[in-house]
């Protein structure tokens, strides 16, 4: 379990030691780490139910856990499954400037490291460290395109990241004064549900949205997202702003009890965050900018686990989450080629670029489809188990959020995939690119589509230690 | 995991791995790619045959996999998949010669050729889907493969046509996907059964009535009924093969066999007689039929004429599910096959007018019969088959049809029936007319040359496919023997007379 934490921490620094060439055994180490530690681990699960260890034999509340269960494996999977093609693809596509390589590479495994710990770790302070430990890695990487552009978003983004983290902790500060501890699960045996408890909670669930770019806190993730180098901005939007996601799931349903009311305030912040997010996207006349946008619509149906609570659910959120993360992922690697190629990403003058990228452009054609929740891909099946718990609870007013979104994704969608139809013979055949940065978008995108027939076993897997009574 | 498992998926695999190679294959490499496209199409049509001589033998082909706790992809070869998958294989069989012959000076061949694979794979996959979310799941992903093919030649108006499309198409997937999730919750299954699942539900009659327009509508926009059809006469800006394909083996097929499919397998033809739908869906039907006919009589253009033909014929499959006897299920039912073969044999006739005389107006037709000779043969076996003159494959439809409304009680069909064939003849018999009897103009070239081979051999085939299905419609393995295996099997103690 210390594995896909440990591992990315060790070759961090090792990075700065070694030549370019030198990188790629490090590169498959920890995707093959990451890999097998989440196999095994989902196995382990499996067979015996959540997992606990104490780190160095110190168990809590002295010492610090970790916690692997069906919740926390959902991400560490995301994570393990997106991490090594955005390596690959980071690789060729940093290629020409050698002292951003020096640079980018151990902020990448920081980066990668405090993925894992965030999601395995079972204690709110630790929570908090790995939480800055992801900021302090993510906010560089942003900068790292150069650019005054990149800057400002990367001060915003920061600026919101640790007001986030402050917020977060003053939450942590009272529930420990109030319970003594910041174990998780002692914290949910303690807990009171009285009105520091609320808190806490409201304080901590604050801090988290705005790390999670909910809305109305996501002002500061469509200028970073849009302006980081390609394989940052799919890490960011894919991997990083779930684990906020994550953390607010699991602390809700499995430490506190709040009110239902407090569910459907999330979810009606999801619900906005669909639409507002959506129409951005529409009015955008930038590829990146209409992704990043899109993120801020497709976090929103993460939300509406909260209203509806139930355990087809917890489901429907944490496949949506994967499925949204690959693809997401493989748009921003193709919106990286589309720049790399023609210089800019001005969706109006996209035209024949299906032509001159035909690898490419399916890419963005089957992440469409996983972002439209079109079957047969991952995002389809969260959909309908989402769906299916609004008709449980005759809370229907939020089929009409989950349909409407799928409209307008696919409206802003197939905008840009239009463009690969026009038949422009202005340009030239089939640009060549290096391997890696012409498939690695499609494996993505691909596997996002190919989950979606593999997704029993996982839903199988949040069975055991589920809050939610009732079999998804 | 035994062969009668695997058989259905092969069904759908096959295109799809052909499909995939094709997209990787260098633009330049067309023989490699027409051995390719024709040997998958081959071989899925074999899969297809055996399918279908084992069902005779009352043999079961299923294939299950879990997607969900009590979700399943669920692909089963029953009597109606039969009967559609057959037809769209030998089509695509036939299109793809065609296509080859047609595509022969278009750019992006192999994002064509392997979209229309893809298209394929999709449409078996609509045909021998078991439960209603597998069919949904086809039905969305044959959206996603037809509209490259839609939009091929790239230009603005193709471009401006494929969005309308999507309009459409998504639309009704949203509202499908409702229906879908909304019978689900009622119900907790999707599984086609024969003679329907919903019965037992009889309480929720309200929300069941809901849900039939639901899907209803979801599937009537591919099937093009009135007003839901605005797409299908724009969509003809695309390549010939395309529009065959659309018209006549993937798209609107679906949409019509999703009808069939809710009307029989999901509510139970009784039942949805019960509720009072069918008669709404006969008389919606019977009012596309009147209203496309109409608008047919009123087209210069022949493939617009045609596209709103097909807005008229597909809706007398609705119409012979709607009446809800057994006699007129017979005719709507077995119509899936006789329109296929009818109108594919005129969309090719009208793509090697426009690829050899670069005619497309009905207007500049006169004469053309002595200069494509075989290929105006060809048309007219289509164009008298629409019309349902006998022994042509669409008086077979249209006896069963008025038949099945007198033995339902329903007269006033018979009158649709005969306004309806008074204009298909109105608006086919003139184009005849002009084919054969008019003298040409000076300007069309001379000497004349028929299409070329890949060209011709399709609507000679289609052709007489339309002939022989009406000709020999009692002899074995006919679509009319099929249909009625398969309504026996809907109404166990119906009355059927012998055909």
């Amino acid at each position: 379990m210390v594995g896909p934490i440990v591992t990315p921490l060790l070759v961090a620094p090792l990075c700065l030691l070694l030549p370019r060439r030198g990188l790629y055994p490090l590169h498959l180490t920890v995707s093959l780490t990451g890999l097998l530690a989440v196999v095994a681990l989902m196995r382990a699960v499996a067979l015996e139910g959540p997992l606990r260890y104490a780190m160095g034999g110190w168990g809590a509340p002295l010492g610090i856990d970790l916690l692997a269960d069906g919740l926390s494996l959902m991400p560490l999977l995301l994570t393990a499954l997106v991490m090594p093609p955005l390596t690959l693809y980071a690789h060729d596509y940093l290629d020409e400037d050698g002292d951003k390589q020096l640079n980018f590479w151990p902020l990448w495994y920081l980066l990668w490291c405090g993925l894992n710990a965030s999601v395995l770790t079972a204690d709110i302070f630790n929570v908090y460290v790995t939480l800055e430990v992801l900021t302090l890695a993510a906010v560089p990487l942003v900068v790292l395109s150069g650019g005054v552009e990149a800057l400002r978003g990367a001060i915003r983004y920061l600026l919101f990241a640790l007001l986030g983290s402050l917020t977060y902790l003053l939450g942590v500060a009272l529930l420990f004064a109030a319970h003594g501890t910041l174990d998780m699960a002692g914290l949910a045996v303690r807990w009171a549900g009285d009105r520091l408890d609320a808190v806490g909670l409201a304080l901590i669930v604050v801090g988290l949205l705005a790390k999670g770019a909910i809305f109305p806190l996501h002002i500061w993730l469509p200028p970073a997202h849009s302006a980081a180098p390609a394989p940052v901005s799919a890490a960011l939007s894919a991997l990083v702003v779930k684990v906020a996601f994550y953390l607010l799931a699991r602390l809700w349903f499995w430490v506190a009890e709040p009110a239902a009311g407090a569910g459907l305030l999330l979810g009606g912040l999801g619900a906005t965050a669909v639409f507002y997010g959506s129409l951005q996207a529409l009015r955008q006349g930038r590829l990146k900018l209409i992704i990043a946008y899109s993120t801020v619509a497709q976090l929103g149906y993460l939300l509406l686990l909260f209203p509806l609570a139930s355990g087809a659910a917890l489901t429907g959120s944490l496949l949506q989450m994967i499925g949204h993360g690959l693809a997401k992922a493989s748009l921003f690697l193709a919106a990286g080629n589309v720049i790399h190629v023609l210089g800019h990403d001005r969706v109006r003058d996209f035209a024949g670029v299906g032509r001159l990228l035909p690898t490419t452009w399916m890419a963005v054609g089957l992440s469409a489809i996983s972002l439209t929740g079109l079957p047969p891909s991952v995002a389809f099946l969260g959909k309908w188990r989402l769906l299916e718990a609004s008709f449980q609870q005759a809370q229907w007013w939020w089929v009409v959020v989950l349909v409407g979104g799928g409209l307008l994704a696919a409206a802003y969608l197939f905008r840009v995939l239009a463009c690969a139809f026009v038949d422009d013979p202005a340009y030239p055949e089939v640009h060549r690119l290096p391997w890696s940065l012409t498939w690695m978008p499609l494996a993505l995108a691909a596997l996002g589509l190919l989950m979606g027939l593999f997704s029993a076993p996982l839903e199988a897997l949040l069975l055991p230690g589920s809050p939610f009574a009732e079999a998804p | 995991m035994t062969s009668n498992s695997l058989l259905p998926l092969a069904a759908v695999l096959i295109p799809v791995v052909t499909g995939s190679v094709v997209f990787f294959l260098d633009e330049g490499r067309r023989g490699l790619r027409t051995v390719l496209n024709l040997s998958g199409a081959a071989l899925s049509l074999l899969v297809v045959m055996v399918m279908l001589v084992g069902v005779f033998q009352e043999q079961a082909y299923a294939f299950r996999w879990p997607l969900l706790a009590g979700l399943e992809l669920y692909l089963e070869a029953d009597a109606f998949a039969m009967l559609f998958s057959p037809l769209s294989s030998g089509l695509w069989l036939v299109t793809t010669v065609y296509a080859v012959g047609y595509m022969e000076h278009y750019r992006n061949r192999r994002r064509f050729f392997g979209f229309f694979s893809l298209c394929v794979a999709t449409t078996m996959g609509v045909a021998l889907a078991g439960n209603l979310l597998t069919f949904f799941i086809f039905y969305e992903l044959l959206t996603l493969s037809t509209y490259p093919l839609v939009v091929h030649r790239g230009d603005a108006r193709s471009l401006a046509v494929g969005t309308l499309y999507l309009r459409y198409t998504v639309g009704a997937g949203a509202v499908l996907l409702v229906g879908l999730i909304w019978i689900h919750g009622l119900t907790g299954t999707v599984e086609f059964t024969e003679g329907g699942f919903l019965a037992p539900f009889h309480e929720h009659d309200t929300s069941l009535r809901i849900i039939f327009f639901l899907l209803v509508g979801g599937f009537g926009v591919k099937a093009a009924l009135v007003p839901l059809h605005g797409w299908l006469p724009m969509a003809m800006v695309a390549p010939a093969p395309v529009s065959a394909l659309l018209h006549a083996v993937a798209v609107v097929k679906a949409g019509a066999f999703g009808i069939v499919r809710v009307v029989y397998d999901v509510f139970g033809v009784t039942f949805a007689h019960g509720l009072g739908v069918t008669g709404v869906l006969a008389v919606w039907a019977a009012v596309t039929i009147l209203y496309g006919s109409l608008r047919a009589l009123a087209q210069d253009d022949l493939k617009r004429r045609l596209a709103y033909s097909t807005v008229s014929q597909v809706s007398y499959i609705a119409l012979g599910v709607a009446i809800a006897g057994p006699v007129a299920t017979l005719g709507g039912v077995v119509h899936l096959v006789h329109q296929g073969v009818t109108k594919i044999t005129l969309f090719f006739c009208a793509g090697n007018l426009a690829e050899t005389l670069h005619i497309h107006k009905i207007s500049e037709m006169d004469g053309v019969g002595r200069r494509l000779p075989l290929t105006m043969s060809a048309f007219t076996l289509g164009a008298l088959g629409m019309i349902g003159i006998p022994p042509m494959a669409g008086f077979i439809t249209k006896w069963y049809l008025g038949l099945g409304s007198l033995e339902a009680g329903q007269p006033w069909v018979i009158l649709v029936l005969l306004a309806s064939t008074l204009l298909n003849a109105a608006y086919f018999l003139p184009v005849l007319h002009r084919v054969w009897f008019r003298p040409p103009p000076h300007t069309l070239p001379t000497p004349a040359r028929e299409a070329p081979l890949f060209l011709l051999l399709p609507p000679l085939i289609t052709g007489l496919l339309a002939l022989l299905t009406g000709l020999f419609a009692a002899a074995p393995f006919t679509p009319l023997e099929w249909s009625v295996l398969i309504t026996e099997r809907e109404y166990p103690h119906g009355y059927l007379p012998g055909p």
